[in-house]
């Protein structure tokens, strides 16, 4: 019964693909696989959309949207509908094919990281030897697209979102890639299936969940705080800072372009956090033995969900970083300390992974956070700012 | 240490949050259409013109005298008199406005025409309601759109309107005094002939 | 599997050709990511994920954008800076001529004697990520090293020359300013 539920999805996929003829089984497999997820995700997005904004309305003791459909749960259909009707303006000295093809090479790729996150037991579209090798190298590509929508656009606002967001997008890929090492260390693989079956509560009855290990720990926020960042989100949404640059790459996409770029974005964030869930809690594993009935997709939604409420949560609070801010975060804490926890892990492995791992990694890794937590912040001098170019 | 900063931003949020749901004190949005806030006296909007009795033209107590054209900043009013007087509510022969427009998309709800008004004939209202369908419809206000029952003065300005109805009605017991006062005199003076 | 190799063949080899004639420097760049991503393609569907997905990773997310940093950095203007330098690069195309006949002949020569070549029976299972790792990290871990040592003092180097840069023109204005 329990596994029936579990497996609904992929019998009910193997069902239909057993109707079809042979050799096109595999294309019709992916086809819908990927509709499904465009869907799943599509609605989940629009629904964010909603909570995000009620949320945040919350934090600043407002109501938020209310008006549309059952507590104003129906708002992003009406603002889906604003944005396809709306005029479809293109600049006109743009490059009209860059400007064109920006929003899809910007949504492609992240559509792609999808195939190889597993959702549930057995829901996986791709179970690549490589798999999160695939995402990071679908992930790299975004960089690409931000730079043709700011570049396109003939926009010196649009030019220079474009690039704060690739300086932004670059520094943290780093932490963001290797906060990741520490996982594929002790998984032994690159794939995220195996990945997760590593974490799962196995004959004990507590889960493995990378984020309960002292590295773990340490990994799991540098990844969040990368993804963060990879996403554009505040406190890293100087890409967008409306005071400054108006909104960024994207400032001159209107209707339906700009309801790609919009949705991009959230789908990206969706992804990192599903990357977030498969790599350190435990992806679609129970957290201990005897929930273990609940389906698994449930449970991977559920601490998607989590995350999720994390970032909006985020989002109501911190102001947004300034430049210099942003990048010595990135190269003098969150990177030094990514490195750091590689040999952390190695160290965690040869004493086996149990208490001992505690004693000796816990201690370490607090010290190396508050060392370089201090560095970054403590010793700043405050002295008169000088200008190299405007005094004299 | 680094980091403490941004939890005491999370929880201060969070309880902003949670709080919103439990606290009734925290909302302070009142949802429009279906909300309102109690009318408050001293809001004003646009100008209205106030009339007695019960026919809106015919009771208009502005007596045409144009202060409040040449006054208003603006200029958005414009008045034509009439040729001829009739009585107002003392019984003295006045003009009469025949035609008397305000162009609300150009005021600025000043409030200076009601201030330079001897005759308490310009009030502002407190309608605020007034949108319409249509770009320019409902913008040029002719008198018999202005035109508001003195009632209605009193129900949106309770305190000015009791005062100027007083004032009104001792102007009005006072001339009768002065009238009753002039024909016993007059009696007195030329006593019935024999 | 053997139509999806000549499309990606075909797209690879068209945005070459476009990134060789485009007149704009920013579209060159862009149909060059293009090759790239072809040529990735070309190394997935032969069953080599790592080499193919490092391909993406290292050329379409850090080679291409480096490039566009350095086209918009280092030219202020638009497309094509007019005919003097088209015509100063059109004297000394002989030598471009000259580096792409050599490259083909290299090319033709290998093709050919790749066909004299003793056909060896193909390994039962491709090698998949961890051998490659294993083997980076066994037999090949002096070369790896040494190339890792090779790209940090580059990038040392790299640093030193925008240092030294800086400083001398912070140098120069405090000269003129006195």
């Amino acid at each position: 019964m329990f596994q029936a539920i579990d497996q609904i999805f992929v019998n009910l996929l193997r069902g239909f693909l057993g109707h079809l003829p042979e050799p096109i089984r595999p294309w019709a497999g992916l086809v819908i696989s990927l509709g499904a997820i465009l869907g799943t995700f599509g609605l989940l997005f629009g629904l964010t959309t909603v909570c995000e904004r009620k949320a945040i309305a919350r934090m600043q003791n407002r109501l938020g949207p209310n008006r549309v459909g059952p507590y104003g749960f129906l708002q992003f259909i009406a603002d889906g509908i604003k944005s396809l009707t709306k005029e479809d303006i293109v600049p006109r000295s743009a490059d009209k094919v860059v400007h064109f093809i920006a929003p899809l090479a910007l949504l492609v790729p992240v559509v792609l990281t999808y195939l190889v996150l597993p959702f549930g037991r057995n829901m996986v579209v791709l179970d690549l030897d490589a798999g999160l090798l695939f995402y990071f190298a679908a992930g790299a590509s975004t960089e690409l697209a931000v730079f043709m929508a700011g570049w396109s656009s003939r926009n010196k606002y649009s030019l220079l979102g474009a690039m704060r967001a690739i300086a932004q997008m670059l520094s943290y890929e780093l932490p963001f890639i290797l906060s990741t090492i520490g996982v594929v260390m002790v998984t032994g693989s690159l794939s995220t299936v195996r990945i997760v079956e590593a974490q799962g509560p196995g004959d004990g009855w507590l889960a493995h969940w990378n984020v309960f290990t002292p590295w773990g720990f340490a990994a799991f926020f540098l990844f969040l705080i990368a993804a963060f960042a990879e996403a554009n989100r505040s406190p890293f949404d100087l890409p967008e800072g409306e005071s400054e640059i108006v909104a960024g790459y994207f400032l001159e996409y209107s209707g339906f372009k700009f309801a790609l770029f919009f949705m991009a974005e959230y789908l990206g964030m969706f992804s990192s956090s599903a990357l977030a869930v498969t790599l350190f809690l435990g992806g679609w594993t129970a957290p201990v033995s005897f929930l273990g009935f609940v389906p698994s997709w449930l449970w991977f939604f559920l601490k998607l969900g989590v995350l999720m409420a994390l970032f909006i949560w985020v989002r109501g609070t911190t102001p947004r970083l300034r430049m210099d801010q942003l990048m010595d975060f990135a190269w003098k804490f969150m990177l030094p300390l990514a490195l750091f926890l590689i040999p952390v892990v190695v160290l965690w492995d040869r004493v086996g992974r149990g208490w001992v791992g505690w004693v000796l990694c816990g201690p370490i890794v607090a010290a190396a956070y508050v060392w370089l937590g201090r560095a970054l912040v403590g010793r700043r001098r405050i002295q008169l700012r000088t200008y190299r170019y405007a005094s004299g | 240490m680094l980091g403490s900063g941004i939890i005491k931003g999370l929880a201060e949020t969070g309880r902003n949050f949670v709080g919103s749901y439990f606290d009734p004190e925290r909302m302070t949005t009142v949802e429009y259409p279906e909300q309102r806030l109690a009318p408050k006296e001293n809001t004003r909007q646009f100008p209205f013109l106030v009339f007695d009795g019960e026919a809106a033209l015919a009771g208009l107590r502005c007596v045409a005298c144009q202060i409040c054209e040449k006054e208003c900043p603006p200029q958005c009013i414009y008045i034509e008199k009439s040729r001829e007087k009739k009585p107002d509510h003392l019984g003295k022969p006045q003009f009469h406005p025949a035609i008397f427009d305000i162009d609300i998309s150009v005021c600025m709800s000043c409030q200076i025409c009601v201030e330079v008004c001897p005759f308490d004939a310009i009030k502002m209202d407190t309608e605020f309601e007034l949108s319409t369908s249509d770009r320019f419809g409902g913008l040029l206000m002719h008198k018999d759109l202005l035109a508001r029952p003195n009632s209605h003065f009193l129900k949106v300005h309770p305190t000015d309107a009791g005062v100027i109805d007083a004032r009104r009605a001792e102007e009005r017991a006072r001339l009768e005094a002065k009238a009753r006062l002039d024909s016993e005199a007059k009696a007195k003076e030329a006593p019935p002939a024999a | 599997m053997s139509p999806m190799i000549y499309f990606l063949s075909g797209v690879t080899l068209a945005s070459a050709v476009a990134a060789m004639t485009l007149r704009n420097p920013v579209h060159c760049a862009l149909a060059l990511v293009v090759t790239f991503t072809g040529l990735a393609g070309i190394y997935l569907g032969l069953g080599a994920q790592f080499l193919g997905l490092a391909q993406v990773v290292v050329y379409v997310g850090a080679v291409a954008i480096l490039l566009l940093f350095v086209l918009l950095v280092t030219r202020s203007g638009e497309a094509g800076d007019g005919d003097r330098e088209r015509d100063r690069v059109a004297e000394r195309s002989w030598w471009g001529w000259l580096i792409a006949l050599l490259v083909g002949a290299v090319l033709a020569v290998g093709a050919w004697s790749a066909g004299q070549l003793p056909q060896r029976a193909a390994p039962p299972e491709l090698p998949g990520v961890r051998d490659i790792g294993e083997a980076l990290m066994t037999d090949f871990a002096m070369p790896l090293q040494v190339v890792g040592l090779l790209l940090t003092a580059a990038m040392i180097g790299g640093a030193i020359i925008a240092l030294r840069e800086d400083r001398m023109r912070v140098a120069a204005e405090r000269e003129g300013r006195r």
